[in-house]
């Protein structure tokens, strides 16, 4: 955890006041994380331990927290309750395997985490999923992308203490699953993607399906905007929350809907190599200049709604033809490297695949968004209040599957 | 063999509109410039350079590893942090025997071959850094580490989200980096010995137990069992 | 109570007392991964509410809890806070383990951090496999157990070491 003394203090309502310096080192930091609390503390602050259990923290996301009365004055995310170990899994399991197993990195966009892997396993074969295929795939990843977000507006409403938006936040979601559900046999979780397309094609009546989905879709923004947007109590806890400065973020990694919401216009749909037909329809990057909580919140809510319009254009547009190429029965990729990242729901999710020309890869690195998401808190939860620690940990919306792969 | 060590041509802009198909060893315009900003800034501190689809891939000498990343972040306009980690390349162990057709596993070559610039040993780190604006361009940066004693300079007072990631290769890869404010345990708990991501950490389950999906072991319909490949159809 | 730890409680009884355990099961909020979302989707979500069968996933207290479904990967690191968790619940308590990396490791069984399984650390009732089961094997679990519950002669599971798990689907 960095003492912060190089980096600029947090922007806060109100400045940061009397906060003291602290400097904590390394033998400290250890004893926190280990949770012994004998420790030698200096009268007046208390450490408060936030999880792993906690139905605020998303999860098993452990904060201990050094509190000065309400204010926090150092707090140190202590991750790695859920970590599986992919990368070395991935290094005893074929490419097929191991589109099974990184579905499940972000569990609730589980799509989006495969397209940009096996795009790799693609480009290394030199080979180009047909058309359709790629339509399929970006409806597909769009529709995470709408049900992640849906979870994330209600369940943000949840956090700051308005309990109606989760159930609309969830009914909602459930469409969207059917949808997918239709389509890949698999509410979440469902390894739709081969290496030179897709497995199945779309179902009979599904475009129409689609069409009432994303209509509903953008009804139930509206809603969201109603109710949790314009309501002031809402706006009073996430303004001026948890401000991301747009340079400070960019060094620490921060990336996806959080940067954006700081006022940096970057979506690698647009910008980078998606290997998706983005640049065939027409739709807009949101921004904010506030970088603050309610930012965030503003930004995903448009974002939901451009992938519903996209979607809709996207169907309208969709080519017909084959859905797979021709690829060999045993897939053996030949060697190289390489490295594709694309916008997930999460942000900025990447894979660098090293390959020996075996079945399997011979080493690959998952660079995860919310990794880089989190590890800005320490400075950012400098001087918050307790309360606006949950706010921010909500507007954050990190998934543990991903910080801890 | 060291990878795709194509020389960069300006001409060859690799992309079609539609076609996601990108060369590897192409480098468009700004890739190439770039490139050339890194040869003219850093010399002889650049130990090989590379391309892969697109990205330019640069090692250099240990010693110039937080010089370039201030290059990169000052005046390439680099300001966005991706990952930092690293790469082990000794060769997998196998944990399948060779001749016995199953192929659960991917049999890993056995010869030590380096990827793409090349690699000064067994340990290598690598990270990865963009930029958020204008051309979007982005670099690999990959450097040697020593075999015995691995360690590296940290990128913390360059690029502050450098933390978290060296903690876990050191974590991972057992690779120290001087001048990181704190090398704790990241994801594993505090007694767990051992650098797991390295290749002579076995990996115990596999070494006991073996694959369960090979049960069930038929070819598929229409297709008799003496196909070319080994027959062995896996989970998938 | 004297009449179960001694054996001498009247069916009639009994049968109450189980009648309104299996339907006032608080559920002990433990969502680790995926299949929480599942979970969730079952507890929160109009459409699979389990609210309906009296399982009431509020208490965020284990010590108010008799329910605690495991659902998601159990790593080594999390163990020690499940078992101290699942002590801190009074007895009679319940254990639903949901999805199959809770069951057996699930899909990371050969990672050198996960836990092949939580019954390695606390007993299980109920296994409900999948990955992640539909809410629908969820709420089948929970049923399961409710009928077993009815069925349950409660000085026998104050008595018992073993649990003799039940397997949906």
């Amino acid at each position: 955890m960095t003492t912060g003394t190089e980096l600029p203090p947090p922007n806060l309502p109100g400045g940061v006041g009397q906060l003291p310096e602290v400097h904590l080192d390394p033998q400290m930091l250890r004893q926190l994380a280990e949770a012994q609390v004998n420790v030698e503390l200096d009268t007046g602050d208390m450490i408060l331990n936030l999880g792993p259990q906690h139905p605020a923290t998303h999860g098993t996301l452990r904060l201990v927290v050094r509190l000065d009365g309400e204010r926090v004055i150092a707090a140190d995310p202590v991750i790695g309750y859920m970590h599986r170990g992919y990368e070395k899994l991935t290094e005893y399991r074929t490419y097929p395997q191991i589109t099974t197993l990184i579905n499940r990195i972000d569990w609730l966009s589980s799509f989006a985490n495969e397209v940009p892997f096996i795009a790799g396993a693609e480009m290394l074969m030199g080979i180009e999923a047909p058309p359709r295929a790629q339509y399929i795939r970006t409806i597909l990843t769009e529709l995470s992308r709408i049900a992640t977000f849906l979870l994330f507006l209600g369940e943000m409403g949840l956090q700051v203490g308005a309990i109606t938006p989760a159930f609309y936040g969830f009914r909602d979601r459930e469409y969207v699953l059917n949808l997918i559900e239709a389509v890949t046999g698999g509410r979440f979780h469902p390894n739709f993607n081969r290496i030179g397309g897709l497995k199945d094609d779309l179902p009979w009546g599904w475009n129409s399906d689609t069409r009432t989905t994303m209509r509903k879709v953008l009804e139930s923004c509206d809603e969201f905007e109603n109710l949790v947007v314009g309501n002031p109590i809402f706006e009073q806890r996430t303004r001026s929350i948890g401000i991301i400065p747009a340079d400070l973020g960019a060094a620490y990694g921060v990336s996806g809907s959080n940067i954006r919401a700081s006022g940096v216009d970057w979506d690698l749909r647009r910008d980078g190599n998606p290997h998706l037909p983005y640049n065939e329809i027409e739709w807009k990057v949101w921004t904010h200049p506030d970088g603050d909580s309610f930012a965030r919140y503003w930004v995903r809510l448009q974002e939901t709604r451009e992938s519903a319009r996209m979607v809709l254009q996207l169907i309208d547009q969709m080519p017909s033809g084959p859905i797979m190429s021709k690829v060999p029965r045993i897939i053996k990729v030949p060697e190289g490297e390489v490295w594709v990242n694309t916008e997930n729901p999460l942000g900025e999710m990447g894979y660098y695949i090293v390959s020996k020309g075996a079945t399997g890869p011979f080493r690959v690195k998952i660079r995860s968004a919310s990794f880089s998401n989190v590890s800005i808190l320490p400075w950012m939860l400098r001087g918050v209040y307790v309360p606006d620690i949950i706010t921010i940990l909500a507007s954050l919306y990190f998934i543990l599957g991903d910080i801890d792969r | 063999m060291p990878g795709a060590e194509v020389e960069a041509t300006e001409s060859s802009v690799a992309e079609a509109t539609a076609s996601t198909i990108v060369e590897s060893g192409a480098l468009d315009d700004a890739a190439t410039q770039m490139l050339a900003r890194l040869e003219a800034e850093l010399g002889d501190a650049i130990v090989e350079h590379g391309a892969t689809y697109g990205d330019v891939v640069v090692r250099v000498r240990p010693d110039a590893w937080r010089r370039t990343a201030t290059f990169c972040k000052e005046e390439l306009g680099c300001d966005y942090l991706s990952f930092v980690s690293a790469i082990d390349w000794m060769p997998t162990p196998a944990i399948v025997d060779e001749g016995s057709g199953d192929t659960s596993t991917p049999a890993q070559p056995k010869e030590t071959t380096y990827g793409v610039a090349g690699s000064g040993g067994r340990f290598q780190v690598f990270a990865i850094v963009a930029s958020t604006r204008g051309a979007h361009q982005r670099v690999v940066l990959k450097t040697d580490l020593d075999d015995a004693q691995p360690h590296i300079e940290s990128w913390v007072p360059v690029y502050p989200g450098a933390d978290w990631h060296e903690r876990e290769t050191w974590e991972m890869f057992g690779i120290v980096f001087d001048g990181h404010p704190a090398l704790r345990h990241l994801y594993l708990p505090f007694e767990f010995e051992g650098h797991p991501l390295r290749k002579d950490y076995p990996l115990l389950a596999r070494e006991v137990k073996p694959w369960p999906g090979l049960v069930d072991v038929e070819p598929m319909p229409g297709e008799d069992s003496d196909d070319t490949d080994a027959a062995a159809v896996e989970a998938s | 109570m004297g009449l179960i730890s001694s054996g001498n409680s009247p069916k009639p009884l009994t049968w109450l007392l189980n009648y309104s355990r299996k339907y006032s099961l608080w559920m002990f909020q433990w969502g680790l991964a995926c299949c929480a979302i599942e979970m969730g989707a079952a507890l929160a979500g109009p459409r699979y509410d389990v609210m309906r069968l009296g399982v009431i996933p509020f208490p965020a207290s284990p010590r108010q809890a008799d329910l605690i479904v495991i659902s998601g990967t159990v790593t080594d690191k999390m163990a020690p806070a499940i078992k101290r968790l699942y002590e801190q619940m009074p007895d009679p308590k319940y254990v639903i383990s949901m999805g199959s990396c809770a069951n057996c490791g699930g899909p990371y069984w050969d990672s050198y951090s996960v836990t092949k399984g939580v019954d390695q650390i606390i007993p299980v009732d109920v296994y409900v496999p999948g990955c992640p089961p539909r809410p629908e094997a969820f709420i089948q679990g929970i049923v399961m157990l409710q009928e077993r519950i009815q069925n349950e002669n409660p000085s026998e599971r104050w008595r018992a070491t073993q649990r003799d798990p039940i397997v949906v689907g």
